[in-house]
């Protein structure tokens, strides 16, 4: 037999060969066209019950972290705003998984998943958290680990947060490949995979879904028992899409309908995803606009076809925030609250201020994460390497912020202010990109109900909007279109 | 140029895809470099630096390209004092 061939086009015409080997996934059996497939059974596949996770999970250090109430932050929030105002900010402390974040979540069930269909080890592409937590979550089951890892620019030059992820990966014992920059991450996976025949544990698969239901069972059983209601907005931390899935699934288990789950990414609108030059003018490398509102428009992007991570299908609302307003925050958190947490995970917290504001004073607002903080993954490395590679960095109005030129942080606190997104556009955008992968007048009824569901409207909302696919509508946060998965 | 020892912990660099390989529709940029990768791992066989050279990975895998870096180390820091966050914090205890 021949050696296949491994140039970028053969191994990509390869790629659904090799997604099934590595996962065990029958994805065709679930597609109904181009559009639709059978989401529901899709995740009930997995056949772990949320218990089973729990109990999984536990074994590897994963879950039942801390809730804590942010009391300091809190008043000095109700300080900003109208008498009765300012709700009570809650934060679940996920920086305490093994590993340092909620990525562990998704990871353990696919380490537990890998271990008992007797794969030898795992493979991951990410620059985000989520190699450490493979890495860590594959130590404990006794399985390798590959992290596939966007690092580097063409002048060899990584910024500290990713140089430290990378470390992190290698500490827990992974082969750590590390690129330059460029979408062709997936290329790499996919030759990674057939190389060693491991699992290919994305972070797209419902398994890498489910893991993150205890997350939002953990909030909505502690915080109605606790404070006796359910948490009336959730924040969460938005790129990919898995973690708000994951999230309000498991809300929606423990009970809380009518808990309002709010999306929040950080505005690095104007910065392309691919460029080598704008690589490193980006204070953040996840959490942002660049990943969030394509993922959110057009989630079968990913590196498995059919993505478990479907945001509009549960969002409520999207709030962008600027880097200079998570930086303030994040200084804020240390100062007031006593606690030193990882910027990233603070993106939702800054909108939770925000969105405080607005609810009444027994109101509940729950940031549903933190992470690690150490060398290079601190608001302090990351300005001072901005700093260093000629942003501006300086207090002002964080309005003036401009994404890869200014980081402007707030002077006080009643300046932290998110923007709305307005979700209608981003649905119009989704069904845009739904007709460019399948001509509107071949829609079936089928389609037609798939679309309502994954947009979290009536099959009439559907219908009636169809016409606008005829205009160019673009989500007002970014042109770009990312490709790589994180 | 000195002989690293085989055993030696080492970091690899080789192109995974040149210039004109690469996938369509990169920005300029981008287009215009190679993809890079670096994997570290203990030298197979005693090799120069710049030389084409083989390593064990911590997972025990073995990986082809030119040695670039011996014993290489990670030294991100917190950076340099950024004092505008300093100051944070003060303003809104009460």
């Amino acid at each position: 037999m021949s050696r296949p061939g491994t140039s970028y086009a053969e191994v990509l015409a390869r790629r659904n060969e090799i997604m099934k080997a590595s996962l065990g996934i029958d994805y065709d059996a679930l597609v109904t066209s181009p559009i639709a497939f059978d989401y529901d059974t899709m995740m009930a596949q997995t056949e772990y019950s949320l218990e089973d996770i729990a109990r999984i999970q536990r074994e590897t250090k994963v879950g039942e972290t801390p809730l804590f109430e942010l009391t300091n932050l809190t008043d000095a929030v109700r300080r900003t705003c109208q008498p009765g105002r300012g709700a009570r900010i809650l934060l679940k402390d996920e920086a305490a998984n093994a590993s340092g974040s909620f990525k562990a979540r998704r990871a353990s069930i696919s380490a537990f998943e890998a271990r008992r269909r007797g794969y030898a080890g795992m493979v991951v592409a990410t620059s985000g958290n989520y190699g450490a937590a493979a890495a860590s979550q594959a130590a404990q089951r006794g399985l390798a680990c590959i992290v596939v890892q966007e690092v580097y620019d063409s002048q060899g030059v990584g910024q500290p947060e990713i140089v430290e992820k990378g470390r992190a990966c290698e500490a827990y014992g992974a082969e750590v490949l590390k690129l330059s920059v460029g979408p062709e991450l997936f290329y790499v996976l996919l030759t990674t995979l057939e190389e060693t025949g491991f699992f290919n544990a994305s972070l797209y698969t419902p398994f890498g879904i489910r893991g993150i239901e205890t997350l939002g069972h953990e909030v909505g059983t502690e915080v109605t028992a606790r404070f006796g209601r359910q948490p009336d907005v959730v924040v969460v931390t938005h790129a990919g899409g898995g973690n708000l899935t994951g999230t309000a699934r498991g809300l929606a288990a423990a009970g809380c309908a009518d808990s309002r789950v709010v999306a929040c990414s950080v505005d690095l609108a104007g910065l392309h995803m691919a460029s080598d030059h704008d690589f490193n003018r980006k204070s953040f490398t996840t959490g942002h606009t660049g990943f969030g509102v394509p993922f959110a428009t057009w989630p079968d992007r990913v590196d498995v076809p059919r993505n478990a991570a479907r945001s509009l299908r549960y969002m409520d609302g999207y709030e962008l925030v600027t880097q200079g307003e998570v930086f303030y925050v994040t200084e804020l958190l240390t100062k007031l609250e006593g606690i030193e947490r990882g910027p990233a995970g603070n993106t939702s917290l800054t909108a939770a201020i925000s969105l405080a504001r607005q609810l009444d004073e027994d109101q509940i607002v729950v940031v549903q994460e933190t992470e690690y903080t150490g060398a290079g993954k601190h608001h302090n490395s990351q300005l001072a390497f901005a700093r260093q590679r000629g942003i501006e960095v300086r207090r002002g109005d964080p309005r003036e912020n401009v994404p890869g030129r200014a980081i402007v942080i707030p002077e006080r606190l009643d300046q932290v202010r998110t923007t709305p997104q307005d979700l209608d556009r981003l649905r119009r955008s989704y069904l845009r990109n739904a007709a460019d992968r399948h001509p509107v007048a071949q829609w079936s009824q089928t389609d037609v109900a798939f679309l309502a569901a994954d947009l979290k409207v009536t099959p009439d909302w559907v219908r009636s909007h169809l016409p606008e696919l005829e205009e160019p509508v673009e989500p007002a946060a970014t042109q770009d279109r990312a490709e790589v998965p994180r | 140029m000195s002989v690293v020892a085989a055993g030696t912990w080492v970091e690899l660099e080789r192109n995974v895809l040149e210039v004109g390989e690469r996938a369509p529709g990169l920005p300029i940029d981008t287009a215009a470099v190679p993809l890079v990768l670096r994997v570290s791992g203990f030298l197979l066989e005693p090799a120069e630096v710049g030389a084409p050279a083989r390593v064990r990975t911590l997972i025990g895998r073995e990986q082809e390209g030119c040695l670039r870096v011996v014993n290489p180390s990670y030294s991100h820091s917190f950076g340099d004092t950024v004092a505008e966050l300093l100051t944070i914090g003060r303003e809104e205890q009460r």
